[in-house]
């Protein structure tokens, strides 16, 4: 070894040191920009494309004054950019205003309706997981088979049809006809008053607490809506598993596992699954960021009481405040998953460690 | 010029897939009819033109088609009639209006949407992308960092805020679809141009002292349009869910316009016994969203080989 290739080692050391800081550096400007982003698109909404954010707040009917004190009262007076300055501090402290409709302030609102959402969201994940993996495994295997047909058109059918069509259809169907369902809502109103819940996710809380009578009822509630949101996931899910099986069962070491003797069940649940189970962690993390997205619809269908209802309701009476926290709010989710996901990619995958 | 052999006739099978065409028309031809070949061997993906080409039809010959006026109904005689009723194939909703008419009539709000969501996002993208790409360094970082920061919005949160607060219509409905629409297309459109910004013929006009601006244009942009057009073919699908839920939450199009996803919610309250009032547009939506998907697939197929059965 020359003395110019231990230098060009200590140099190549001392680069990729500093290309870890770097990538810490740009991974935190990443983040800053993408939240203050959001702000800054939310503002937009809300102050610059009203012709007149008070007048939308008080009516076109109020007297001058109430008009002109409203706008004081919301710094709109001030010039934009200050007003902008002021908005991303009280955004900062989980200030967004108070809810003309509930007359609170928008962040005691959805920290009270956020809980259902994430309870309805992650039961539909689980369905989508727990059946869309082994679909899309089954497809890949037996590719190009009759299996594989029904596995595609399950996956487009989940792509094309209108989600609150399909919960529509849905109600009459297991709720009206056959009384499989409780009717829409999150809980019996007889148990609305004697089950106090501890946290928001009523589910967990009625098993915690052993009262199993709550713990069914509310099973019979959010199995509609749950399954429903389960099968736009399944239908992501399964499409991404088969083509990450694919991809796997092409490789080397599958044709070795053969090789050795391994039994076929043994070799596409055990090999390939886990090698394909990397990426299908982030598939999975944003098939829940869409079903964050998805439930705006199903709640309104289902009359869930969570941040998707909240929103719509805030929509239908012109609740600006509202609109744009649950925006601000689904849309830092939905930046966090993201993160958390690429982040636990690369904790997961060892060949991305040490680039 | 003598290589040309005397048997391939113009237009013959031959003269489309000739190794060596012998002009630029020749070999346009053939490439069309290369992807015309492989699109073609796919018969979902036909199934789905079939849709689109019915729907585009229908949309054009919908005052031909109805039988019915869409907007004005029979009150007094033709309320709440269920499908298969003489003269209402598929029945009639709570103000005497023939549902299939409304459908018809419907088709022509649902092509406008799409069209008009792709004319807008598609370039707007297209323009982002393929500058970002090409010209690198903090031009490429401020507007991929733009990109992303839309990219970060769920779609559907996004466009309800958005046409709350440009107020309900299917104008603004389109509008912000648009806004939520063009991120994806950009990111395309980038990673394209990067595929080839450094490659030989770029270099060439350069030197032959094209401006930037005309080699994005001419050179960049048209190399960037096949695999934009997949991805906006597959976007159409949830351009229309995503204009039906707008519809349906009542901030799309206006009654009494027959848009599918507003005749879906007018058709809610009488959901239990008048079922076919909401079943019926959803399935229209259905069908049409089917079939843009079934396209998408088949155009990927054909134009990327390479992810074909993926």
């Amino acid at each position: 070894m020359t003395l110019t290739d231990t230098t060009a080692v200590t140099r190549r050391k001392r680069r990729r040191a500093s290309s870890f800081g770097m990538a810490v550096a740009r991974f935190v400007v990443t983040v800053v920009t993408t939240f203050f982003g959001l702000l800054a698109v939310t503002f937009f909404i809300g102050r610059v494309v009203p012709i007149d954010p008070a007048l939308a707040i008080v009516g076109d009917r109020a007297p001058a004054h109430v008009v002109e004190r409203v706008r004081e009262e919301l710094g709109l007076n001030l010039p934009l950019y200050q007003q902008f300055w002021i908005y991303i501090k009280q955004a900062l402290t989980g200030d967004f205003g108070i809810s003309v409709l509930t007359t609170n302030p928008v962040m005691t609102d959805i920290a009270r309706v956020f809980p259902a959402t994430i309870e309805l969201a992650t039961i539909g994940t689980i369905i989508g997981a727990l059946i869309g993996v082994p679909l899309g495994v089954l497809a890949a295997v037996k590719r190009g088979s009759i299996a594989d047909q029904i596995v595609r058109v399950i996956g487009l059918i989940g792509y094309s049809v209108p989600i609150f069509w399909l919960g529509l259809l849905a109600l009459v169907l297991f709720y009206a006809k056959l009384g499989w369902v409780a009717y829409p809502g999150r809980i019996d109103i007889v148990y609305e008053y004697t089950f106090t819940p501890a946290t928001g996710f009523f589910l967990f809380d009625a098993i915690w607490q052993r009262q199993w009578d709550v713990a069914w009822d509310l099973f019979r509630h959010i199995i509609l809506p749950g399954g429903l949101l389960g099968y736009f996931s399944l239908a992501y899910i399964s499409r991404m598993t088969r083509s990450f099986m694919l991809n796997e069962l092409q490789q080397e070491y599958i044709v070795a596992a053969r090789a050795k003797g391994l039994s076929e069940t043994r070799i596409i649940w055990f090999h390939a699954l886990r090698n394909a189970a990397v990426p299908l962690v982030t598939v999975i993390a944003l098939s829940y960021a869409g079903l964050l997205e998805g439930s705006v619809l199903t709640e309104t269908i289902f009359s869930w009481p969570g941040l998707g209802l909240y929103i719509t309701n805030s929509l239908q009476n012109a609740d600006m405040n509202a609109v744009l926290g649950g925006t601000i709010v689904i849309g830092a989710v939905f930046v966090a998953i993201n993160i958390l996901s690429d982040l636990l990619y690369r904790t997961l995958d060892p060949r991305t460690r040490s680039r | 010029m003598s290589a040309l052999p005397l048997n391939e006739k113009p237009y013959s099978r031959e003269w489309l897939l000739s190794e060596q065409p012998t002009s630029r028309h020749q070999a346009r031809l053939g490439r069309a009819y290369v992807i015309w070949r492989r699109f073609s061997a796919n018969r979902l993906a036909l199934a789905g033109l079939g849709i689109i080409v019915l729907l585009i039809l229908v949309a054009i010959f919908a005052d031909v088609l109805a039988p019915h006026n869409p907007v004005q109904g029979d009150l007094r005689n033709a309320r709440l009639l269920p499908p298969g009723t003489a003269g209402y194939l598929l029945g009639t909703d709570d103000q005497g209006r023939d549902i299939l008419s409304r459908l018809i009539h419907g088709s022509r709000l649902t092509l406008f949407v799409v069209v008009l969501v792709a004319i807008i996002a598609a370039p707007v993208g297209l323009i982002i992308g393929t500058v970002s790409g090409y010209a690198g360094g903090w031009i490429d970082a401020v507007l991929m960092r733009i990109t992303d920061i839309f990219l970060a919005f769920p779609k559907l949160v996004l466009a309800l805020a958005l046409v709350a607060a440009l107020g309900p219509g299917i104008e603004n409905a389109v509008l912000a679809i648009a806004v939520t629409s063009w991120p994806p297309y950009a990111r395309i459109a980038r990673a394209e141009t990067m595929t080839f910004r450094n490659s030989e013929f770029i270099s060439a006009v350069k030197l032959m002292g094209a401006s930037p601006f005309r080699i994005i244009l001419r050179h960049v942009m048209p190399l960037c349009l096949s695999s934009l057009i997949v991805r906006v073919t597959l976007d159409m699908a949830g351009i229309i869910l995503t204009a039906a839920g707008l519809g349906f939450l009542g901030l799309g199009a206006q009654p009494p316009l027959p848009e599918w996803g507003a005749m879906i919610a007018s058709g809610r309250r009488f959901i239990l016994d008048q079922w076919w009032v909401a079943a019926m547009p959803g399935a229209a939506i259905l069908i049409v969203s089917l079939g843009f998907n079934l396209l998408g697939d088949g155009l990927r197929d054909a134009l990327d080989p390479k992810e074909a059965g993926q």
